[in-house]
């Protein structure tokens, strides 16, 4: 019940906070939680809901949320809501020509609160109160203290008045306020001038149009722009659903396609060729170390798996710096060993060797580790049988050592290169994705997989300074999720077959 | 070959084998640690540079490590960076979050293999695959909502741990919960059956029979989930602003902007202390990860 009373209060705070859409997630999560403990039918629910609150606020929102994203232009222009856009054009002003214009002077209170002094062009004085609009002034206002040079009081009641330097610190503060003057709307554009100015821009609900009053054009509200019919358009636009056209995009507009694709590949193969190498020294270290009679071997397995210990971020920013060209070691032994010093960040083709190599390093513990078990299950006397029979060492391990492992292992390996498919924080860490594929207008490098690509256009904008685009990589983001799920359920299948075929043996 | 060696005589066949592998072996172990080598003696040397380094350093000092955390000894190449409070953040954090893990998907976990109920399947999976959601992808949301809740809990807003730990502790859960099914579906269902007889209740049953039975699991899958959150650097740099939050991993990337030939190594010093709670807990607790890590993680 407490919990209730916290959660609806918190509700209650979020619709407060233009939270409307969480706030009903959460009345809605509150009441099957209630439903749970109060129904007996749902008994297996209680012992769930607990996780599954916090999975639907916090992983099932935001994902969907994204995929909403990807149906609309959200992104550099098109930061705002439309409902913002229209207050920001409805808070625009413009001065008609010959439109009367006040002389000004401020008067500031302790409190912050001013009041303004107005001189019209035939030498009329009021007094301007930005919550009250202006009144003319009268010569014997009690409020009024003594004169200055100029003419004016120097104080009215608490407000003292500013000088012309004084006015400095405070005039975006006075350059807000609207004055309600008879003729119009009076407000602030220079040290000396207020004119009357009048709403630049109305919207009109009912057409979806903004009307320029200053110059009588109507903008027609078109894919998050108000746009006029000689095409001219109105910044700031605003978010707007565009449907399926993030998705188009990505596959028909050349400049996307190209490094799309490019990217797309090197993914693939990255992924591929991290787990075959990974796994190839994995298995081949786990085969020597698997054979008891040598000598130091528990020291030797011990110490080959130190680097997966190692938190793997620290590793890759280790590895930066040993393979930077001028001063890393890595460098510093390859030209004493060979003489040539590569340039691993600047050439496409050494980043990818680069990126390999460190993520060798980082893989093949885990493959080391998964493989000596596998191995370790494996019967002793399917060996005995094939010497026997006269297979060479080499012949058992293709016929016998390698299938076996390989049906054991097969689910962890396409984890791995489901894992390896997404490994943003390595290329993050180790080349940012560069160095850049030159003449794309889209931000790719030549080592980005999908989605440190994806991450730049969503976040920097990339090299190119373009800005950000959050609905075209949420459409990415929806692609990878599509390519992961889907390796993940081919995985789920094939690993319930191997559960079933090894029961069998 | 397998038999014939049993008798101790060594041929000279074996023993090419024995030192080939030996070399192999040797090969690996420098290639292992040719990088853990370097960070000691950068993190020993009084230069602070990656320029000019030896791997025995001639005048080896701790100074390196006292930069990260005595003031008095930041200079404006090498300015002080609060070490010691963001690896308590991350250790905190990591603590935390992983409590919550641990807790949450054990019971979730009961009721999928202990219960049998329309749509348990379906909803194993769809766990399973809101999870798959590359969750970098989604930081926009999640930025946004963890704004949207500091407007009304504070503690749980952007820049926070509360937050951080939220996040963290929910994006866990799907996985998790299918490793620790797993492990449940192992105990037999009788011991469950036999406590119900006589008379426990769920809870009872929960609490007195399984509970004790799951503590390895419990163990690796905190161990795990406590280095994974550790590890993690793109939604706690995404979340978290002020320098005084960071965690370990956020500030680690710090030492290596701009000059990261200049600060070496005082990065070299700050990464051996930050892997060192890590790499102690994977060594004293090897033998169980490893059960788990077969059991299907990755390590990130």
């Amino acid at each position: 019940m407490l919990l209730d009373a916290a959660g609806i209060w918190f509700a209650y705070g979020l619709f407060a906070h233009d939270g409307a859409l969480v706030a009903t997630i959460l009345l809605i999560v509150i009441a099957v939680i209630n439903a749970a403990f109060l129904l007996d039918v749902l008994n297996p629910l209680r012992w769930i809901v607990p996780g599954l609150a916090l999975m639907v606020l916090f992983v099932l929102y935001p994902v969907v949320n994204t995929l909403g994203v990807a149906l609309t232009n959200y992104g550099n222009g098109h930061l705002l809501t439309k409902e913002q856009a229209i207050t920001q054009f409805e808070g625009q002003y413009y001065s008609p020509p010959g439109a009367p214009t006040y002389a000004w002077r401020a008067y500031r209170a302790p409190d912050d609160t001013f009041l303004l002094w107005l001189t019209d062009t035939q030498g009329r004085s009021y007094i301007g109160d930005p919550k009250t609009g202006i009144t003319p002034t009268a010569g014997d206002d009690p409020r009024f203290g003594p004169k200055d040079d100029d003419g004016l009081p120097k104080t009215i009641g608490k407000y003292s008045k500013l000088s012309r330097l004084e006015i400095f610190p405070y005039l975006s503060t006075l350059q807000s306020f609207t004055l309600q003057a008879p003729e119009g709307i009076l407000r602030i554009v220079s040290l000396d001038a207020a004119p009357v100015a009048l709403h630049k821009y109305t919207y009109d609900r009912a057409r979806d149009v903004l009307v320029d009053h200053q110059s009588g054009a109507e903008y027609q509200s078109i894919d998050g722009v108000f746009t006029a019919r000689d095409g001219s358009e109105l910044s700031p636009g605003f978010s707007a659903s565009i449907g399926l056209r993030n998705f188009v995009r990505a596959f028909t507009d050349p400049d996307v396609r190209g490094p799309f694709f490019s990217v797309f590949l090197w993914t693939v193969a990255f992924g591929f060729l991290s787990v075959l190498l990974t796994f190839s020294l994995g298995l081949g270290l786990a085969l020597v170390v698997n054979d008891h009679r040598l000598p130091f071997v528990g020291a030797f397995r011990a110490l080959s798996i130190v680097p997966y210990a190692v938190p793997g971020f620290i590793s890759a920013l280790v590895w930066v710096g040993l393979l930077n060209p001028f001063y890393g070691q890595f460098n510093a032994l390859l030209s004493t060993l060979t003489g040539v010093s590569p340039q691993w960040f600047s050439d496409p083709t050494l980043a990818k060797i680069a990126i390999l190599l460190v993520n060798l390093w980082l893989g093949y513990p885990y493959m080391l580790l998964i493989s000596l078990g596998a191995l370790q299950s494996i019967p002793g006397e399917l060996f005995e049988a094939a010497s026997m029979d006269g297979a060479t060492g080499l012949q058992r391990f293709r016929f016998i050592t390698l299938p076996l492992i390989l049906v054991a292992l097969g689910p962890l390996l396409i984890g791995s290169f489901a894992f390896n498919f997404n490994n943003f924080a390595l290329i993050d860490l180790v080349t940012g994705g560069g160095p850049p594929i030159p003449g794309t207008s889209q931000p790719a490098g030549a080592t980005d997989i999908l989605i440190s690509y994806t991450v730049r256009l969503a976040f920097t904008g990339g090299q190119g300074g373009r800005g950000v685009d959050y609905g075209f990589a949420a459409a990415i983001s929806v692609f990878i999720f599509l390519i992961i799920a889907a390796i993940t359920m081919v995985n789920f299948r094939f690993s319930r077959q191997l559960e079933q075929v090894s029961e069998n043996l | 070959m397998r038999t014939s060696n049993r008798s101790g005589a060594v041929s000279p066949q074996r023993g090419l084998e024995v030192g080939l592998k030996l070399l192999l072996l040797g090969f690996l172990v420098l290639y292992a640690f040719f990088p853990i080598a370097w960070v000691l003696s950068a993190a020993l040397n009084p230069a602070n540079t990656l320029i000019n380094q030896n791997l025995i350093p001639p005048n080896a000092t701790l100074d390196n490590f006292r930069r990260l955390f005595d003031e008095s000894m930041a200079t404006d190449v090498h300015p002080f960076r609060p070490f010691a409070l963001w690896i308590w953040n991350s250790i905190k954090v990591s603590t935390i979050s992983s409590v919550i893990i641990v807790g949450l998907t054990a019971i979730a976990a009961y009721s999928f293999s202990r219960f049998r109920y329309r749509y348990r399947r379906q909803a194993l999976l769809t766990i399973l695959l809101v999870q798959l959601f590359p969750n970098i992808l989604a930081i926009v949301s999640l930025f946004l909502l963890l704004q949207l809740i500091g407007n009304v809990v504070p503690w749980l807003g952007l820049n926070t741990h509360g937050g951080l730990i939220l996040i963290y502790a929910a994006g866990a859960l799907g996985f998790n919960t299918w490793l620790m099914k797993g492990y449940f579906d192992t105990i037999p269902r009788s011991l469950d059956e036999s406590a119900t007889m006589d008379g426990a209740t769920r809870l009872q049953t929960f609490r007195y029979i399984l509970l004790p039975l799951i503590r390895p699991i419990l163990v690796v899958l905190g161990l795990l989930s406590f280095i994974g959150t550790y590890s993690d650097f793109i939604l706690a740099r995404n979340l978290l602003k002020s320098a005084d939050e960071y965690t370990f991993a956020v500030g680690l990337t710090f030492f290596i902007r701009g000059q990261y030939q200049n600060e070496w190594g005082a990065f070299a010093a700050a990464a051996l202390l930050g892997a060192i709670p890590i790499v102690v807990l994977f060594f004293v607790l090897q033998r169980q990860l490893v059960g788990g890590l077969t059991a299907g993680a990755v390590k990130g």
